[in-house]
């Protein structure tokens, strides 16, 4: 009997005693590895593997990123942010990379109260009157004038065509607000067509655009159908330039694209030869050393938001997410891979544009626009 | 005189005072009309259709898309018909054997670098393959059970079918290598033909005949046929319906394969849930078409092509409801004649 006692009271205290100083910190990153965005989801992730090479410890203890696969899809991606906090107990949440997904899980972080740091996520509503969500690009009101001044100053276009993607946030807020600043700036949108997202067939759509003659496509949809929308439309003899947002940039646009893609513009977060400060270069070599792609817009993104989280928890000193959020607030002047961040109350930071080219078969950069 | 002919020369009068011409009646031959130019004709089709602010050489372009289009959705009905008319069983699974079909292809072109034909012949024989085993596999335990369970199975294989692609191949695109033979175009009379919508045409034409001379005049044919009718009694007849059932499958898989490769070349992303939506689609055309019909699915096929690409082209505002136009053709079929436009009428 006794023996026995001493045996069980032995397992006891084995589970009872702690285990000492390295325990991980566990952060969440709910990300599409697969589905119709699936490209963003792994360059997000390769990104954020690459930064974790770099800074693997804070506060003395090792970070863990744990994973989740939302699948391209909104439900799957309230699911995620859900399992990770209530299954994996994080404490800071990276994602999601597109703005529609990252509606659907930013209200569950806020409920709970777990700060959010989106990539890429450029809908203004993400951030709108949440106190836990932030993001580390700019927002699309930006995007959509600088798209409008582009078209109208640099392209000297006068009629424009819009063709969004009526299922995705992105896409839709982004169209409105080229469309309020083209006219605002004197242009004129002679067609505005719609399509979902999956479809691959735009024969329709581009001939009633072609019949308008605009002098400019406004496209900002994502790569897949961007890629397959400029080569129809090359196929059918529109030769109009097309100008996107940042939801083409993946190697995917010019492999499915090919010569049709040439000459594309588009605004977006990131080009490796804008590049300045140390961790940025750093994190550069140590990308092109383990991974051997291009690094672009999604990578270095998903690269920052992973930075940004760690350097919070490591100027609040502590892992409580309350307490992570109120440093994620005051962050200024914080050194990413992309620029300079600086954090305004609303969750949106201070962040410069960048307009890329797809040139000879590559991502060319083209020049910055400051805030 | 005939009606017909009557109304042509109606049509004729019109178009002649549209033109301020002055040529007598009786003196207009049909032959001389036919090589008048292009330019004429579209005025004829105006002054015959009415006027509009539509450009009938976009109309016609927007058909030749449609027409595409529709011998795509209609290869695919060819499949899910047969196999309903032989098993009663909506084969949901169908669309994903077109997506296998396309993985197939590609990567026997791009990673063991078979040439094209070739790869393009395996691919249409390991697909039929694959919907022999997916028969043999899935849906012969259950034949004696009730109708719902094989319903529920087919839908199961599909998100099987779909979800290996994904976990073996990954989720994102990848572009279809389309030969150099079905690339280009002609432009005839003002209307721009793709080579790839020629080759689409002619292999459906193909492949439907094939498949109704196989049906009409072939012993299998004639099995399927009388499997459609009764099951209970072909087994009486000695007939292995086993190998029947599996012919049918194979057939419907092969031409889904076809399908799938002709599919990837006019849309050259590849990925694992490519083919749910065409598979959709083409279970409406057979549905419209008459289910269990073959002329009927391949019918449907290209009503649901031409009516999804001709209204997004000529009323681009309703470009958002272009899905939305494929399934109100199902609803209203269904309430007004649900058999089908080629289907047996329903006793009343």
């Amino acid at each position: 009997m006794t023996k026995i006692l001493l045996v069980l009271s032995a397992i006891l205290l084995a589970f009872l005693t702690p285990a000492w100083g390295t325990e991980p910190v566990v952060i969440g990153a709910y990300l599409s590895m697969t589905g119709n965005v699936a490209a963003y989801g792994q360059m997000g992730w390769d990104g954020i593997s690459i930064a974790r090479k770099m800074e693997p410890e804070v506060l003395g203890r090792p970070v863990e990123v744990k994973l989740a696969d939302t699948k391209s899809d909104k439900v799957e991606s309230a699911n995620a942010v859900s399992r990770l906090i209530e299954k994996e107990k994080v404490v800071a949440i990276i994602g999601e990379m597109i703005s529609g997904n990252t509606l659907a899980g930013a209200d569950h972080a806020e409920r709970r109260k777990i700060p959010m740091v989106t990539p890429t996520a450029t809908n203004p509503l993400v951030t709108q009157s949440r106190k836990y969500v932030f993001r580390v690009c700019f927002i699309d009101t930006d995007q959509g004038r600088i798209a409008a001044k582009l078209a109208l100053d640099q392209l000297k276009a006068k009629t424009a065509a819009v063709i969004l993607d009526m299922s995705q946030d992105y896409s839709v807020a982004l169209a409105s607000f080229f469309k309020r600043e083209f006219t605002k700036g004197g242009g004129k949108v002679v067609s505005d067509t719609k399509f979902k997202t999956g479809d691959r067939d735009f024969t329709p759509q581009l001939s009633s655009i072609k019949e308008a003659k605009p002098d400019v496509i406004y496209a900002p949809i994502y790569y897949t159908e961007c890629a397959l929308l400029a080569k129809q439309a090359r196929d059918m003899g529109l030769n109009a330039p097309i100008l996107a947002g940042d939801g083409v940039q993946a190697p995917e646009l010019i492999e499915l694209g090919g010569e049709a893609v040439e000459g594309i513009y588009f605004t977006t977060h990131f080009h490796r030869d804008m590049v300045e400060g140390e961790r940025g270069k750093k994190w550069l070599e140590l990308f092109a050393k383990e991974v051997g792609k291009e690094p672009d817009a999604f990578t270095a993104m998903g690269a920052d938001a992973y930075f940004i989280v760690v350097d919070a928890i490591k100027r609040a000193g502590s892992c409580d997410p309350q307490k992570i959020r109120d440093t994620l607030v005051a962050t200024k002047e914080f050194q990413g891979v992309s620029g300079t961040i600086t954090m305004k109350p609303n969750g949106d930071p201070v962040k410069a544009m960048v307009v890329n080219k797809v040139k000879d078969g590559k991502f060319a950069y083209v020049t910055t626009i400051m805030p | 005189m005939c009606s017909a002919r009557k109304f042509y020369y109606e049509c004729v009068f019109k178009y002649v005072r549209e033109f301020g011409g002055t040529l007598p009646r009786g003196s207009l031959h049909f032959h001389a009309f036919q090589n008048e130019s292009y330019r004429v004709k579209t005025a004829y089709l105006h002054a015959v259709l009415g006027p509009g602010n539509v450009d009938y050489g976009f109309v016609l372009q927007q058909i030749v898309f449609g027409l595409t289009l529709g011998c795509l959705y209609g290869l695919l009905a060819i499949g899910y018909t047969m196999v309903y008319g032989v098993l009663r069983l909506i084969n949901f699974a169908h669309g994903d054997l077109l997506m296998a079909s396309a993985y197939i292809a590609f990567f026997g072109i791009i990673i063991f670098q078979i040439p094209w034909p070739l790869a393009f012949l395996l691919s249409v024989a390991l697909t039929a393959a694959i919907g022999i085993l997916i028969d043999r596999g899935a849906y012969k335990p259950i034949r004696n059970s009730p109708r719902i369970s094989a319903l529920i199975t087919a839908i199961g294989i599909s998100f099987l079918l779909e979800n290996l692609g994904l976990v073996a191949i990954g989720g994102r695109p990848k572009t279809f290598p389309t030969p150099s033979l079905f690339e280009g175009s002609q432009t005839i009379a003002g209307v721009q033909i793709p080579n790839l919508s020629i080759w689409v045409f002619l292999v459906t034409c193909v492949l439907l005949a094939g498949v109704m001379l196989i049906v009409r005049r072939t012993k299998v044919g004639m099995a399927m046929r009388a499997l459609s009718r009764d099951m209970e009694t072909v087994r009486l007849m000695g007939i292995d319906i086993d190998r029947v059932i599996s012919f049918t499958f194979a057939l419907g898989s092969g031409l889904a394969a076809a399908g799938g490769i002709l599919w990837c070349m006019k849309y050259p992303a590849v990925e694992p849930f490519m083919g749910v939506i065409p598979g959709l689609k083409a279970f409406v055309a057979a549905v419209i078409g008459g289910i269990g019909s073959v002329s009927g699915a391949a019918l449907g096929g290209l009503i649901l092509g031409l009516g999804e690409i001709v209204i997004v082209a000529v009323w681009p505002d309703w470009s958002g409801y272009r899905d939305a136009t494929a399934f109100s053709m199902l609803i209203i079929i269904l309430l007004t004649r649900p058999t089908g436009i080629m289907g047996e009428d329903l006793p009343n």
